[in-house]
Order: structure tokens, then sequence, then C-alpha cells
């Protein structure tokens, strides 16, 4: 942590996306409007002083859909991550760890799912799930599984023959025991890294899905949905379009930056 | 290891992730809400029709028999009826396949065109302001969402500017220049994604080669600069380039699903998700396994590139 520190655009990242938590948590407070109060006096008006990111196409406040849909996109960020590190990290201990056929099989799925890009698994899980916002959230959650999985395994493939291990195992450590003492805290670093940059794929995912109409399902906001909406008054109401994906852009860059500087300050091999 | 057994052993793995695949593919069936007859049938609720699906994809029968079946099928090019055009998948997959892989093309030169240059420079001149700039626009590529640049393409060029049309796709049997000015802006959109990954790869191979010992060898022979960084350390940099171009030409032809869709680009991408709207499984099922064999297929290609590439593994 403390070399994160003396990174300043890592510093500035990570500011960005504790703003973007602070936001989202403070929506009811900081938001102007209600963010799906319609008015229809104020039409995809451009942005005034009352409305000032302008409004869309039923009169709602532009920038108080934005503050809201941070909740959308920040929790479509970190759920899914959390649904495949919950599964990939037992799946990838015993992976690593009991080797033979369970590994076999594993990572013959593993490499089954990795066939497909990510995207695609999104879409087509979101597809036969059902829109909504939470089998978006599964979909992308699954289709990050196989990414952390791999990582996983390969860290306890990497660290499982280590003397320290090895003499755990001598003083009769238990297999549940090495798993969760030694190798747990040799797969943390790796996977930090990976959390950042894929809560970042993930909010991508969760904005493309619902632009598709797979993820967050009207009137409640999203930055995705709301470009969707914005598609259809690109030259009346070009503000609608501009503003979410500023907002998905810097969001997903400060997270980039920020596994950057992870991975400078873990991985010392990349430095 | 020769040439023919790398192949080989890579065939050998390849066949068995193909087949979970189609196993997974199969399986998203099985995710569909209630009775899966109904929901293949979509809107048409007729009862005739839904007993005419469930006889023809065998519905009445366990999921071992029904995936042999569609396996089978598959196997044999029958990707089942598009239920909404009422013709083959495997015609409309043959139809829009090319128009996919136009683009993809189109993407990758322009990734390669400004990623390679881009990377090379940066390393030549690491920790300058130009590397700095470089690294900067290669993770903006990086992070912004494709389909919002994609919008705010279309709003400058086509909305305000009126260059370029705005969407649509003019096939290249009609008019060279029309089809080209129909895909500069969505493979602009895909290829400087694409070219923020080269970019970052190729600067940290040559980084690396240029810091290895031959390279220095070469500049104690006072070979010039210009001769170190281009021949001797491009050389070798090159290689994991090559087989990342590879492996990234196989996102490009289904990571365009948004893209195609913004610019009604009648590919893949399109295919996919007009498959979805219309609840026409059979169609996303031919397009995801189309995609993932594809993408399999390139990543074999990468590869045996690289093994071709590097002597090294050559000679064991």
């Amino acid at each position: 942590m403390k070399r994160l520190l003396r990174r300043p655009l890592a510093i500035v990242a990570l500011a960005v996306v504790l703003g973007f938590i602070a936001l989202a948590l403070a929506a009811p407070y900081v938001a102007p409007f209600e963010p799906n109060a319609t008015d229809f006096r104020a039409i995809r008006k451009p942005p005034s002083p009352v409305h000032r990111l302008g409004t869309d196409e039923v009169g709602r406040d532009v920038l108080s859909r934005l503050i809201w849909g941070a909740r959308a996109s920040l929790l479509a960020g970190v759920i899914p991550v959390a649904i495949a590190l919950s599964l990939s990290i037992p799946l990838g201990l015993l992976s690593g760890y009991a080797g033979g056929w369970i590994d076999g099989l594993i990572m013959r799925v593993t490499d089954a799912m990795l066939a497909i890009p990510f995207l695609i698994v999104a879409i087509a899980l979101a597809a036969f799930l059902g829109p909504s916002l939470t089998n978006a959230m599964i979909a992308i959650g699954i289709a990050a599984l196989p990414i952390f999985l791999r990582l996983a395994r390969g860290t306890v493939l990497a660290v499982k023959t280590e003397e320290y291990v090895e003499a755990a195992r001598a003083v009769g450590g238990s297999h549940a025991r090495i798993a969760v003492r030694h190798i747990l805290p040799n797969m943390l670093p790796p996977i930090f890294i990976q959390v950042s940059i894929t809560v970042a794929a993930a909010i991508i995912a969760e904005a493309s899905l619902s632009f598709l109409g797979l993820g967050q399902q009207p009137p409640a906001p999203s930055w995705g949905s709301m470009l969707n909406a914005a598609q259809r008054y690109l030259s009346q109401a070009p503000w609608m379009a501009l503003y979410p994906g500023l907002m998905i852009f810097v969001i997903v860059m400060a997270l980039n930056v920020l596994g950057d500087g992870l991975r400078d300050v873990l991985d010392p091999r990349d430095s | 290891m020769t040439f023919g057994r790398f192949v080989a052993r890579r065939i050998a793995v390849l066949v068995p992730t193909l087949l979970i695949v189609s196993l997974l593919i199969f399986a998203l069936q099985q995710l569909l809400p209630g009775d899966a007859a109904v929901a293949l049938a979509g809107e048409e609720q007729d009862a005739a029709v839904v007993a005419a699906i469930r006889a023809k994809y065998h519905l009445d029968k366990p999921w071992p028999a029904q995936y042999a079946m569609w396996i089978g099928n598959v196997l044999r090019g029958d990707f089942g009826q598009s239920l909404r055009n009422r013709i083959p998948v495997a015609e409309l997959l043959a139809a829009k396949l090319p128009v996919t892989i136009e683009l993809a093309v189109a993407s990758m030169l322009i990734a390669l065109a400004i990623g390679v240059p881009a990377g090379i420079l940066s390393a030549a001149r690491k920790g300058s302001p130009l590397d700095l700039t470089a690294n900067f626009v290669a993770l903006s590529g990086l992070s912004v969402p494709h389909f919002w640049l994609g919008i705010m393409l279309i709003l400058l060029f086509a909305v305000r500017l009126g260059w370029l049309p705005a969407s649509g796709f003019v096939p290249l049997s009609e008019s060279v220049r029309l089809n080209l000015a129909s895909i500069l802006l969505p493979a602009i959109v895909l290829g400087t994604g694409v070219a923020g990954v080269m970019m970052r790869h190729t600067r940290s191979a040559m980084l690396e080669t240029l810091g290895a010992d031959y390279v220095r060898t070469a500049r104690a022979k006072s070979v010039s600069e210009r001769m170190v960084v281009l021949k001797h350390a491009l050389r070798n940099a090159l290689i994991p380039v090559i087989t990342l171009g590879a492996i990234e030409f196989g996102r490009l032809l289904s990571g365009a699903v948004l893209t195609e869709q913004i610019f009604a680009i009648p590919g893949f991408g399109k295919l996919l998700v007009d498959g979805v709207f219309n609840r026409d499984y059979a169609v996303v099922q031919g397009v995801v396994l189309v995609s993932a064999t594809l993408f399999v297929l390139l990543n074999l290609l990468a590869d045996v590139l690289y093994f071709l590439a590097n002597p090294r593994l050559r000679g064991h």
C-alpha cells in the first residue's frame, strides 16, 4: 500500500474510484432531482442552470440520472467479480491442489469458457436468463469466472512445491489448513490486480448489456440504458449521449490505471 | 519437438475444448425459463408450432440424447432453422461472416498501423513525454466503451460534419468506395481499442529485447541506435506481437457485437443481437458456436506462428 501511495497516477485513480463510490452512496442527497421524475415541459432541454447536464426524452434530469446510475454501474462492477471470486478461489485451490482428473476436468471446462469471448458469454447468458440487472450481473460473473480460476490454479501450482509448503506438510498440516494458511495468501496479489481490471471490464459489460436492453430495465437509470435512449436523439440532444459515456470512460480508466499501479507494486517481474 | 508433433498435440487439446464449448452452448437452452419448446417457439404460441418444435428438437427426450442429435446435425453443417426468417441458420451464418471478417481485417490494419509504431517509439524513448503520451492514449483506447466512442464519432462525422454515413453498409461488390466509407468509422472504433493493446505489448516486448545481451553487444559494436532498434530488437520483439495479433483478430471477429449494432453493419454481431431480441435461439447458439470455433482456431494459429517464429522452440 505504501508503495502504491508513492505513485501519483495511481493515487489519482484511487481517488476517482473512491469519489464514484461516495457519489453512488450519497445519490439521494446530491442528486438535484428525482431520477425518474418526468417533466413534459422540459423535454430534451440542453444544459441550463436548472438542469446542468440537460434533460432526456421525457424531461428527466440527466445529472440526477447519472448520479443514480452510478449505483447500477458500480454494483455491476463489484457483484459479478464477487461471484467469480467466490466460485473460482475454491475451485482453483481444488484444481491445483488435487491435480489428476479433477484438475483435468476443471481446466478443460475453463479452456472451453475462455474460448468464447467474454461479452458473448455475457450476452448469450443474459439472453437465455432473461433481461434484468440481476441476471446481467450473474451472466457477467460467470463470464469472468474462467479468468480468475486459471489465475488461482496457476498460483497454487507455483506455490505447491515451495519448501515452506512442503515443510507444513511434513509437520502434519492438513490439506485444508495448508490450502488456507499457506497457499491462499500467495494467490492474493495477482488476484488483486485482476480484480481491478475485471471490475472495469464488468462495468463496460453491464453498460453494453443495458445498452442492448439486456441489463437494467427502464425506468431505473443506468449509464448503458441512458446511452440506448440517447442514440435515438443524437442530432437533437447530443448531451444525452455525451455524459453517460464519459462517466463509464472515467471510472474504467481509473480502474485500469489502478490495476497498472497494483501490478507495478505487487508483481516485481513486470516492473 | 518437430513441427508436426507440435501441431498434432495442439489439435489433440483443441478437440475436447470445442466439444465442451458445444456442450456449454447446448446447456444454455436448459436455462430457458419454463417449457423450452414454448420458449423456442417465441411469439408464436400456437400449440401445433410448439408440438412441431418439441418433435423437431426431440425436447421430449433426455438431454444427453438431445445433445447427441444436436451436435450430430451441427457437425453435418445443420445448425437448425431460424424461427424468424424461416431459413437455415447455416445460410445466415455464411452470409454474415464475410462482412464481419472484412470489418475485422480493416480494424486490424488500423490497429497495426497505430499500435506497433507507437509501441516501438515509446520503448525507444522510454520515459520521454512521447512515451507518456502514447501510454496515456493507449490506456484511453483500452478504457473507452467502444459503443460510446462509435456514437460520438457518428455525432461528429455524420451528424455535425456530414462527411461519412451515420450507419448502414454497402457491400464490397456494389461499390468499393461506398463500402470503405461505410466501414471506416466502425473500423476506427474497433481498431483504436486493439491499437492500445498492441502498443502496450509492443512496448514491453521491445523494452525486454532492448535490454537483452545481444542488443548490448550490437551497441558495443557501435551499430547505430536506429539499426539496433529496428533490426536487432524489433525482430525478436515482434514474435509476441504476432501471436497477440492472431488472438486479437479472433476477438475482433466476435467482439464487434455492439459496434455492428450501432453502425447497422449486417455481420455476426448484429446477427447475434437480432437473434437475442427475436428469441431466435438457434441463431444465438449458431453464432456463439462458430465464433468460439474461429477464436480457438486463431489461437491455434497464434501458437503455430509463435512456434515457427521462435527458433529456440524448434530446436528441441
